[in-house]
């Protein structure tokens, strides 16, 4: 991953007849980076990737590609290329003549085109393909059909949007591999649109979060999931505990009745939003409830495989934990939340 | 009760108004005075009558043509309008075909006589008269204009129901706006293509009355024969094995479309 910014935003806005789906948006995608737009739907992910292929125009604000402005560059003449939802191959072509498509267009010589699209085909595992109309295709072939017609023209940027969404869950995981491997061995930048935390937190590089048009938070998946920056990423990106809490003094929070050690300071303001994820609470015996700590009874237990999924009432609040040891549903319990496991917010505004 | 039982007055429909028709066509076509004979279908192989049926495959190739060249910009245009404004457009066309067929094309009488109004705006400007009825053009014209709506509407079925993705998906491999249409538009837009050729193809092969009334009988149709022998002559033999020979010309043309629309793959934008 190089240190040149190949794609820059600077103020985006767009709206459409007067609904403001993306906000001021200002991001820089670094070369070589698979970067994740993550939100729920109507964020304005697709909205920012379809501006950056050139289908959307910004109301305002300006887009960079390799340092040119993209105003007044078509698509055709960008760059780019996209993965789309749906994949949108040309029902009346075959594999072959899906993939060369961009080639065909570029008018290159018959042979290169041939041993391009070739070379291509054995990258996504369809080798021998090449006649089959696309139609008669798994959803998971057609994927990467659509993923090698974008690619054999060796963009500076390959967008996806939502490309694994159609899948089943098997696949999904085996394609998340798979693509993440082919980025890494091509040195593309990918701009991976999705909803899907998971799959953001296993793939990029970069994961930018957005809601309601606004970017969140951009930074690490490690970043994102230890240090949210506000209550809405804690709650997207995995799950958590998120309830009210007063600043008492610096390095100490009292919620869900109780005062809590913490690592933050500094707050300015005493009203705050406490964050816990599910897996940092510690199921203690009730007798040995010290500091840090409260005791309540357990009202749920799911089995999720590795660990189990529980609800402990302390009578403030009904906790989320995960955890490995067994307990029984009506148990009286202990909780204990070690101080940096407590994230500190500030309100939304 | 099996729902097939709705379909029964239709099939009886059928039955009585167009296989029984047909088969009293094969009837008198080969048979004179009860006997069988070929003797009806050699006088129908007349060079003079095979002059008339060639020149009326001709004009037909040339109104499907018109017909095309017209009809798909228009279709295009309407699919990439506004919704609300393609459909009071899509009513102007249709409004049209409410009316009779016989009454539009002497609307046109009308309007291309000596006296008529192309001539009165002719006048105006100073210019000579033209005589614009009871030319080959006049019925051109007639036939383009009563079945142009049958080129129009199956090619705007398929181009409004197309995926816009695949439009979108052109142009980011780097098909500029024209080779996008080529390679991509036309191309999926051919089942409703081939739909507007069968369906503006048989009906102006077959046309009899638009020639008659805006060529003035000087362009003898195959339609106007098959009118002339059955109406005119009273020669009913006759009649049949020419309505025969357009019977087997129009089979063949629409098996000839129905393998077009096979490898053109996608369902057909049929009007019905």
């Amino acid at each position: 991953m190089g240190d040149k910014h190949l794609i820059e935003l600077f103020d985006v806005s767009k709206d459409y007849e007067g609904d403001a789906a993306l906000r001021h948006i200002n991001l820089y995608v670094k070369d070589g980076e698979f970067l994740t737009l993550l939100g729920p739907s109507g964020c304005g992910k697709t909205t920012m990737l379809r501006i950056i292929a050139g289908f959307v125009l910004p109301s305002s604000g300006k887009v960079l590609l390799d340092g040119a402005d993209m105003a007044r560059i078509p698509p055709y003449k960008r760059r780019v290329n996209t993965v789309f939802q749906k994949y949108a191959l040309f029902p009346h072509l075959n594999v072959f003549d899906n993939v060369a498509f961009g080639l065909k267009i570029k008018k290159l010589p018959k042979a290169e085109i041939d041993s391009r699209v070739r070379a291509m085909l054995e990258l996504v595992n369809l080798k021998g393909y090449e006649k089959r109309g696309v139609e008669q295709l798994s959803g998971g072939q057609q994927q990467r059909v659509a993923i090698a017609r974008a690619l054999v023209n060796e963009p500076e940027v390959l967008l996806l949007d939502e490309p694994l969404g159609a899948l089943d869950l098997q696949l999904r995981k085996d394609m998340q591999v798979e693509l993440k491997r082919m980025q890494q061995r091509l040195g593309i930048t990918f701009i991976y649109v999705t909803h899907d935390q998971e799959e953001a937190l296993t793939m990029s590089d970069t994961i930018v979060v957005m809601k309601e048009g606004v970017i969140q938070q951009i930074g690490t998946p490690q970043d994102v999931y230890n240090e949210p920056r506000n209550a809405f990423v804690a709650d997207f990106i995995g799950e958590s505990n998120i309830l009210p809490g007063v600043m008492e003094q610096e390095y100490m929070v009292s919620f869900a009745g109780g005062n809590f050690k913490c690592v933050d300071k500094g707050f300015g303001e005493r009203d705050v939003e406490v964050v816990v994820r599910p897996e940092d609470v510690d199921i203690i015996p009730a007798g040995r409830v010290g500091e840090n700590g409260m005791t309540g009874v357990v009202k749920s237990v799911l089995f999720m495989g590795v660990h189990y999924e529980i609800r402990v009432d302390t009578g403030d609040h009904l906790w989320q934990v995960h955890t490995t040891d067994l307990v029984d549903i009506g148990e009286r319990v202990g909780l204990e939340i070690l101080p940096d496991a407590i994230h500190i917010m500030r309100k939304p505004a | 009760m099996k729902r097939t039982v709705f379909a029964y007055p239709y099939v009886v429909w059928m039955l009585i108004f167009i296989f029984a028709p047909m088969l009293l066509i094969v009837y008198y076509a080969f048979t004179a005075d009860g006997a069988v004979t070929l003797e009806n279908l050699r006088g129908a192989l007349d060079p003079m009558y095979l002059e008339v049926l060639l020149r009326s495959v001709w004009m037909a190739l040339r109104a499907t043509v018109a017909c095309l060249l017209l009809g798909y910009p228009v279709a295009y245009l309407l699919s990439r309008m506004k919704k609300s404004a393609a459909s009071i457009l899509s009513v102007l066309f249709v409004v049209p075909m409410w009316m009779n067929f016989l009454l539009r094309t002497y609307a046109w009488q009308v309007l291309l006589n000596a006296n008529g109004i192309l001539n009165g705006v002719l006048a105006a400007l100073g210019l000579p008269q033209q005589s614009f009825l009871y030319t080959e053009g006049a019925v051109m014209l007639g036939m383009v204009y009563n079945f142009l709506p049958f080129m129009v509407l199956p090619i705007h079925t398929v181009l409004s129901k197309m995926d816009r993705s695949h439009i979108e998906a052109a142009s980011d491999l780097g098909a500029n706006p024209v080779q996008a249409f080529f390679r991509v538009t036309l191309p999926l837009s051919m089942p409703g293509v081939i739909s507007g050729i069968t369906m503006v193809f048989i009906p102006s092969i077959t046309t009899f009355a638009i020639s008659r009334l805006l060529g003035g009988g000087k362009f003898v149709m195959y339609g106007d024969l098959i009118e002339n022998q059955f109406l005119l002559m009273q020669d009913w033999g006759s009649g049949s094995a020419l309505s025969f020979i357009l019977l087997v010309l129009v089979l063949i043309s629409m098996a000839v479309m129905r393998r077009a629309e096979g490898e053109a793959g996608q369902e057909g934008g049929m009007l019905w």
